[in-house]
């Protein structure tokens, strides 16, 4: 035997300000759930998005990022020629040397903040590698001149980094002559440049690394071999994708665990709400409760119905919190990711995994809210119930 | 014009109308009614439901107001007072009686009794005696720390008497004290109401159902829709 | 009203689940509050000690790039700096990337007279002078690994590549509590010359003799650096590490959202607690004001019991997080210098707690303040 639910959702719309006050608490912290993991989900996916799978990027040995390596033009020059390495139109190796460094950048409308951005030298080749990527505004940088283009989020999170404007670095005024747009990847936080007008201006004489495409992705461990196996270069390669994401992977997890930990304390005093609540509903209908159990309805059944209750009343909650947080998604915000010590732009990503999870969440504040009021009562005797009311 | 036992006026009524509003519909409970008690007087009040006989007794204490004619209780004219005024004229003239005690479940006997000197100016001591004191007069005296729900339905009574007399007020209301008390009780219920009338000189007004109650007062006035049907006069037993 | 205390007091365990419950939720969520509001004030207060009184001098480009060690002596020059030393970033990885703390190739002569707020003995000071591999280290990292005097450390290098050992011939004591000393100091002659006597640095450290001609001399620094091969920007010590603070976004912004979404959510609660409380007293309050309570003393008789339980969960929580910040030495991974709950917090934390308590309470206490006696009484017979 069974109760009708309608008789829970009754029960919930006759004490709508109880109702509503226990579903905000919830929905409060499924809110904070679904942005912590949308937030998590946007940098992570961020910079998986950067990079290619059939790319490789060739780093110095030893070297977790493009900033602490280095190869000179002469390894660059061994590498590009590697059977593995994938000819472009004009029989060249499509191969590109890049060099990386960190400039502070003052924020815009803030001239107390500042933060790193990477600024990568490259040449005309940049867009045969990452086909991805296209220009936005303007045009790109000509060879040996003083001018860049710049990722899309830039030009309205720094100064001086907004088409036309000029752009102090290494001593010199570039000119930022177009924006590209490298969807929504980590790329759209760097400035490019031509590398042999860089590498002067930033006094580098070595590459920071080498990006090859690769014939076949495949091709990778054999390539990887041969780098070893020739001390001279004293180089490693990895696909460029996984480079980038294994970047993304310390801080995604501090913002995850830091999330969790919110979340998981959140809950517990909003778990406490719920248990308010559905012991109140259970003692103002203790007669109720006595006389469906003097008709013949079992104890399990009238423990089924207030869970049943409590977890409609959390899932009020938790449609409320995904409404709350929905919103925010899109929105952009930028951090300096600890992995690369530069400023990564970035959305909050809500997709429908993370929704799922926080109506999961809400579903189990109320099992567990919802479990000892329904069990106190199940358990009460009849007669003692009937005189209560 | 003379109270029955000759006595000052301890509650005047005067043209008193009462009428509640149900939605649109108007619903007369008391028409024009004129009534005195005299001071020391022990008057009962009967009556089908509806008859009125409760809301006399919230209009003489400062818990209701008519809708036209004069209320003056204790020589203050009620329709005058403002609500905090009304409050502490009930906190000095009034103890009320309930049917069902409305003592406070969480209170021992002590504190029930001493809840309403702390409106009053005493120290602890001071309170401590008066609760003490009265505990005896309704025969509760070792009862002061027992919870409501350790009581008896009389002892329960009792204390709320206590409650009603610890404040020394001129006037007892009570709402069919008696009506959820078994016979024995309540025939202790009615002594100590008659003794308090007696040997405190506390006017009472009481309503009730039950005719044995009522052969305790000195009159008993049956309403019925609002008008005074029948006014019985009684000796002093 | 100290004689309404036990009436209050009795009010209040009336439910005791309810109410155990109830201040939970809000130990719960003030001790979160502490601790989210002690983020903040620990970012702050390690430019609380960073000095004014000193200027760091860095490449424009930004603190990756390096310049010339030659610069000192210019620096030295310039009227209103009394001394100059330089700092080199090292970056060097212990055992693994997650034992993280800061490690700099110092000048040895002169930088150790440039923190007086460090203590070391003359003993100490002058072995790292001359030991090519000496290192000091702070109270605090010392603590951490249980580093002694003597013990070696052996870094993986990552900006100067190559396995580096030193030696501890010192433990820097802070002169206050709150100073880091999460760190480690090494003789910067020993980098230059594992680097083929490169002559570069990160920063240079500038004393100034007037701290309030600051900015002055920052600006004279950076125009005898303007148009050079190496642009320097020079701020002083606070502004600089103001700077590491902005890198990290807006996480203020994001640390206020997240706080407020928490004082809700537990406002909530707390008021749907006292609305069911007040809710089941209708007909006593009825009694009481029958009894003669005027709304006033009604009032503040349900306003004093919402205040009770938020006031004993605001302590709760606080007190908890006080308590657990300061025993469990706590850093976050040594991301924190330290992790104090403030006095100001807990202030606030009770604030807080006030503020819930008289939210709580109103609804109720307006209701009790309207509710008329004759119908309460009538209704539950």
């Amino acid at each position: 035997m069974r109760l009708p639910i309608q008789y829970n959702l009754r029960n919930l719309v006759v004490r709508r300000t109880m109702t509503l006050m226990t579903a905000g608490g919830i929905a409060l912290v499924v809110a904070v759930l679904v942005l912590t993991l949308a937030l998590a989900h946007g940098f992570s996916a961020t910079l998986v998005a950067t990079g290619r799978p059939d790319n490789a990027i060739v780093l110095r040995s030893g070297s977790d990022s493009e900033m602490m390596s280095g190869l000179t033009r002469e390894a660059a020059r061994v590498i590009a020629s590697d059977p593995a390495v994938a000819r472009g139109a004009d029989g060249e190796p499509l191969a590109l040397s890049e060099m990386v460094v960190l400039v502070n950048l003052v924020r815009r409308g803030n001239p107390t903040a500042s933060s790193n951005v990477s600024v990568r030298g490259v040449d005309a080749r940049v867009l045969e590698l990452r086909p991805d990527i296209g220009l936005r505004e303007g045009r790109l940088f000509r060879a040996g001149m003083d001018e860049v283009v710049v990722g899309r989020n830039l030009g309205r999170r720094f100064e001086g980094c907004g088409l036309g404007e000029k752009l102090r670095m290494g001593g010199r005024d570039w000119t930022v002559v177009g924006t590209f747009d490298a969807g929504g990847s980590g790329f759209d936080s760097e400035i490019w440049g031509d590398a042999e007008a860089f590498l002067p201006a930033f006094d580098r004489s070595v590459w920071s690394s080498l990006t090859l495409r690769l014939k076949d992705p495949g091709a990778l461990p054999a390539l990887e071999a041969r780098l070893e196996a020739d001390p001279r270069l004293h180089a490693t390669a990895r696909i460029e994708q996984e480079y980038y994401r294994a970047q993304s992977q310390q801080l995604a997890a501090v913002i995850r665990a830091l999330g969790l930990f919110l979340v998981v304390v959140m809950a517990a005093g909003a778990i406490f709400g719920a248990l308010n609540t559905m012991y109140a509903a259970v003692g103002s209908r203790s007669r109720e409760i006595a006389t469906l159990l003097a008709l013949g309805f079992p104890p399990r059944a009238i423990l089924a119905s207030f869970m049943v209750e409590s977890v409609l009343l959390c899932l009020i909650g938790g449609v409320l919190g995904c409404l709350l947080a929905l919103p925010v998604h899109g929105m952009s915000t930028g951090t300096t990711n600890w992995s690369s010590f530069s400023e990564v732009a970035f959305e909050f990503r809500l997709t429908p995994g993370i929704l799922a999870t926080g109506m999961l969440a809400s579903v189990l504040l109320g099992l567990v809210g919802g479990w000892f009021p329904a069990r106190a009562a199940a358990r009460r005797p009849v007669s003692e119930a009937l005189r209560a009311g | 014009m003379d109270s029955p036992t000759g006595g000052r006026p301890i509650i005047a009524l005067r043209g008193v109308s009462k009428t509640y509003k149900r939605d649109t519909i108007e619903v007369p409970v008391l028409a024009q009614l004129d009534l005195d008690v005299a001071e020391g007087e022990f008057l009962a009040l009967m009556g089908p439901s509806g008859s009125g006989k409760s809301t006399i007794l919230n209009l003489v204490s400062g818990i209701d107001s008519p809708t036209a004619g004069r209320v003056v209780v204790a020589g203050v004219d009620l329709g005058s007072l403002d609500q905090a005024a009304l409050a502490a004229f009930r906190a000095r003239h009034v103890g009320f009686i309930f049917q069902s005690y409305n003592l406070i479940p969480v209170l021992t006997a002590f504190q029930n009794v001493e809840l309403p000197l702390l409106l009053t100016g005493l120290d602890r001591r001071q309170r401590k005696q008066h609760v003490l004191d009265v505990l005896g007069i309704v025969g509760l005296h070792g009862r002061s720390e027992h919870y409501p729900r350790q009581l008896s339905g009389g002892q329960e009574q009792r204390v709320a008497i206590a409650r009603a007399i610890v404040s020394d007020p001129s006037l007892l209301v009570a709402d069919e004290p008696t009506g959820d008390l078994d016979a024995a009780s309540a025939t202790e219920i009615l002594d100590l109401l008659g003794r308090l009338n007696r040997e405190f000189g506390k006017s009472v007004v009481m309503v009730t159902h039950d005719p044995r109650a009522a052969e305790r007062a000195h009159r008993v006035l049956h309403l019925d829709k609002g008008v005074l049907v029948e006014s019985v006069q009684r000796d002093r037993p | 009203m100290t004689r309404f205390v036990p009436f209050i007091l009795r009010s209040t365990l009336r439910n005791k689940r309810r109410t155990v419950l109830t201040i939970l939720s809000l130990v719960i969520s003030l001790f979160l509050f502490c601790t989210l509001r002690t983020v903040i004030t620990s970012l702050a207060s390690s430019l609380e000690s960073a000095s004014t009184a000193r200027l760091i001098t860095r490449r424009s480009t930004s603190l990756t790039f390096m310049m010339p060690a030659s610069y000192r002596d210019r620096l030295a020059q310039i009227p209103g700096v009394e001394d100059a030393a330089y700092m080199t970033w090292f970056g060097g990885v212990y055992i693994d990337e997650r034992n993280f703390f800061a490690q700099f190739a110092v000048d040895p002569v002169r930088y150790l007279a440039m923190y007086p707020e460090y203590r070391l003995t003359p003993e100490e000071k002058d072995t790292f002078r001359r030991e090519r591999t000496a290192c000091i280290i702070g109270e605090k990292l010392a603590q951490k690994y249980g580093f002694k005097k003597g013990d070696r450390i052996t870094l993986r290098g990552t900006i100067f590549q190559g396995i580096w050992d030193f030696t501890v011939c010192g433990i820097a004591l802070p002169a206050t509590p709150d100073l880091d000393t999460n760190w480690l100091l090494f003789n910067g002659e020993y980098l230059n010359q594992r680097m083929d006597d490169f002559g570069q640095v990160g920063t240079f450290v500038l004393k100034l003799k007037d701290p309030s001609r600051a900015g002055d001399i920052a600006r004279i620094v950076d125009a005898t650096f303007a148009n050079s091969a190496a642009e320097t920007k020079t701020e002083t010590e606070k502004a600089f590490q103001l700077g590491f603070i902005s890198m990290l976004g807006n996480i203020q912004a994001v640390i206020y959202a997240l706080g407020s979404a928490i004082v809700i959510a537990i406002g909530l609660v707390s008021m749907n607690t006292m609305m069911m409380a007040a809710r089941e007293r209708t007909r006593e309050i009825a009694v009481l004001k029958a009894l003669g309570f005027n709304d006033r003393t009604v009032v503040g008789l349900v306003l004093a019991e919402s205040l009770l339980i938020t006031l004993v969960g605001g302590l709760l929580g606080a007190g908890l997080a006080r308590l657990v910040f300061t025993f469990s030495n706590f850093t976050g991974g040594g991301f924190f210098q330290q992790f104090r709950v403030t006095d100001g917090t807990l202030a606030q934390a009770m604030g807080i707690a006030l503020f819930l308590g008289l939210v709580s309470g109103l609804a109720p206490a307006w209701n009790a303040a309207r509710l008329r006696i004759v119908d309460a009484l009538r209704h539950s017979g």
